[in-house]
């Protein structure tokens, strides 16, 4: 197991986001953490890597509790991407390798550079690379800061709903390069997701929050119109299109 | 994870050596603006004879003493106090997230000036003598500065407080701000209602930033506490990209938000402070000269630094320059002519947008 989380617990000013939130994640396997509205996904996933203190429970990369590592130890092994991107009068090419200020002592090395060159190359970003993230799309923004996290050399990416701004295109793209690389990299994916079309299509295993608990996980062929009626309180059926598992909505 | 592919971003690589570039066509403007101030002023000194004094080798020692103990230390008063005021300009900027921020953002201009205005009026340090040289003789610069410094230094624990309790949070911490800023100028005009014509004029005469104000032994205090803070604003470059990139991804990637918030508040409040209570208010070249560089190379902390630091220092030392030289044989202050050329130039820039 690349990730072990134990009766994680977080409050927010005496009131409590979520409890004993309990899970494992394999090498290569990617995670979608689903339910509906301020369950606090986002929040969950901050607790991950310790943006916010979890107020209870353990965290466990490989075997190592990470609760006690330092900052920038802890951004050795996890990488985060946020919903929402700033932009900067900065080329592609400097966003991506602040990514390597975990590692960086006091300047950055040749490694750096190459291993920044590599994403890039890998990501098909060499066209951006030394254009400036202001002038981008939203689209290119989502790839530069998944590079960003990338240089990171994490074991583990996580991903505050990825796809939730961009085009139908863009969506596919990035959805179907993430599940290439934790194919080809030794690298597991957490996103938090809110499209259960995409998720069933390019992910491995779901979490449903409710009401600050885990309602149910499993492999996300496991999925049923009952999980989501639960959660979302709508109705639904799944159905196999061209090969791709589909949710209909069948209420409003 | 293996990305590494044993190739270096030769593109990239000749994008950063044209900034350095930059960088280093900046130091030679300075040099030569050094040399073309110390030569410039109500006696004019051959620009070649500076130069010779400066590397220690004058044939003639009639300039010695002018070059030495007026217009070298003035010059370089002015690069002091423009690269400490510049590169904490560009720290408040980053870490407030806010591009109108400057050391003035905390009302720490303004708690000088009280400070000052308190210690001439009510302390008495400055009744104003009548001198053939200079009309305006301050009987004490030494308690004026320490009181106008301690006054600083109060104001600064007061915002520090304040964004402490709310976790830095920058929008809170530019308010208060910008509340205790006409808090201490409501309390020195207060003062001055009830000073006499002379304390006012002293109070008055005092808030006119001047670098020709620092002997050596204050320049060397400056000039300590600039290079300690711009060594650690240079040390935390990539904070201050994380920052700029967004609280959580700064967060994500290491970086103690708070923590870089609040150390880089001091830091920029104890240069402020030494500064502005040894040379009087010296304001716009903290806001504007990271703007300019901005425009030159860019948003990257590794380039605007040492760029600021450059534009900072070329900024006042040829405002103080100009300032010595547009109406001889009156001496315009240095805080009046940043402006007048600074506003200008960076209007232009706005106008003009980035430099590609």
């Amino acid at each position: 197991m690349i990730l072990t989380v134990g009766g994680l617990s977080f409050q927010y000013k005496s009131r409590e986001i979520f409890n004993d939130v309990t899970f494992e994640l394999g090498r290569n396997e990617v995670l979608a953490i689903m339910g509906p509205n301020g369950v606090g996904k986002t929040t969950l996933l901050r607790c991950l890597n310790l943006i916010l203190k979890p107020t209870g429970g353990t965290i466990m990369v490989e075997e190592q509790n990470i609760m006690h590592l330092a900052k920038r130890d802890v951004a050795k092994r996890l990488g985060y991407v946020p919903q929402k991107q700033e932009s900067g009068r900065m080329t592609a090419f400097d966003a991506i390798l602040l990514g390597r200020r975990p590692h960086i002592t006091w300047d950055i090395s040749e490694k750096d550079l190459k291993i920044v060159h590599g994403v890039i190359k890998r990501l098909n970003l060499e066209h951006l690379s030394l254009q400036y993230i202001d002038q981008m799309s939203g689209g290119e923004l989502q790839k530069v800061s998944i590079a960003r996290a990338l240089v990171q050399e994490p074991d583990l990416l996580l991903l505050d709903e990825p796809t939730s701004s961009l085009d139908l295109k863009n969506q596919l793209e990035i959805l179907s390069e993430i599940r290439n690389i934790t194919r080809f990299h030794s690298v597991s994916v957490i996103m938090t997701m809110h499209d259960l079309n995409l998720a069933l299509r390019f992910l491995n295993k779901f979490i449903f929050l409710k009401s600050g608990m885990i309602y149910s996980a499993g492999t996300c062929k496991d999925v049923t119109p009952e999980m989501i009626h639960d959660v979302y309180g709508v109705q639904t059926a799944i159905r196999e299109m061209y090969g791709y598992p589909v949710v209909i909505p069948l209420t409003g | 994870m293996h990305f590494d592919n044993e190739e270096l971003p030769a593109a990239y690589l000749q994008y950063t050596r044209t900034k350095i570039i930059i960088l280093c066509i900046g130091v030679i403007i300075l040099f030569f603006l050094l040399i073309l101030s110390i030569s410039s002023g109500a006696v004019s000194i051959p620009p070649i004879e500076v130069f010779q004094t400066l590397i220690g080798e004058s044939v003639s020692l009639k300039w010695n003493k002018i070059i030495l103990s007026i217009r070298l230390p003035q010059a370089l008063t002015a690069i002091v106090a423009g690269a400490g005021l510049g590169c904490a300009g560009l720290a408040m900027q980053s870490i407030l997230r806010n591009p109108l921020a400057s050391p003035f953002t905390f009302g720490i201009a303004h708690a000088a000036a009280f400070g000052a205005a308190f210690s001439i009026i009510i302390l008495g340090s400055g009744v104003m003598q009548n001198s053939s040289i200079n009309p305006y003789v301050i009987d004490n610069p030494f308690a004026t500065t320490f009181v106008a410094f301690i006054s600083c230094l109060l104001a600064t624990a007061v915002i520090l407080l304040i964004s402490h309790l709310k976790r830095a949070t920058p929008e809170v911490t530019v308010l208060a701000g910008v509340a205790i800023g006409s808090l201490c100028t409501a309390a020195t005009m207060f003062l001055q209602l009830f000073a006499d014509d002379t304390q006012l004029a002293a109070v008055v005469f005092w808030t006119f930033g001047d670098v020709s104000r620092a002997d050596w032994g204050e320049l060397a205090i400056m000039a300590v506490v600039t290079v300690l803070s711009l060594v650690y604003f240079y040390y935390h470059r990539w904070d201050y990209n994380a920052i700029d990139a967004g609280d959580e991804t700064a967060s994500s990637l290491g970086v103690h938000v708070a923590r870089i918030r609040i150390v880089g508040m001091i830091v920029v409040s104890v240069i402020t402070a030494v500064i502005m209570s040894f040379l009087g208010i010296i304001g716009f070249v903290g806001l504007i000269s990271p703007h300019i560089i901005r425009r030159i190379v860019g948003d990257d902390h590794r380039f605007t630094i040492p760029g600021t630091i450059i534009m900072g220092a070329i900024l006042l030392l040829a405002s103080d320059t100009v300032g010595r030289v547009i109406i001889v044989p009156h001496v315009v202050p240095v805080s009046v002519v940043t402006s007048f050329l600074g506003a200008p130039m960076f209007l232009y820039l706005l106008v003009r947008g980035y430099n590609r």
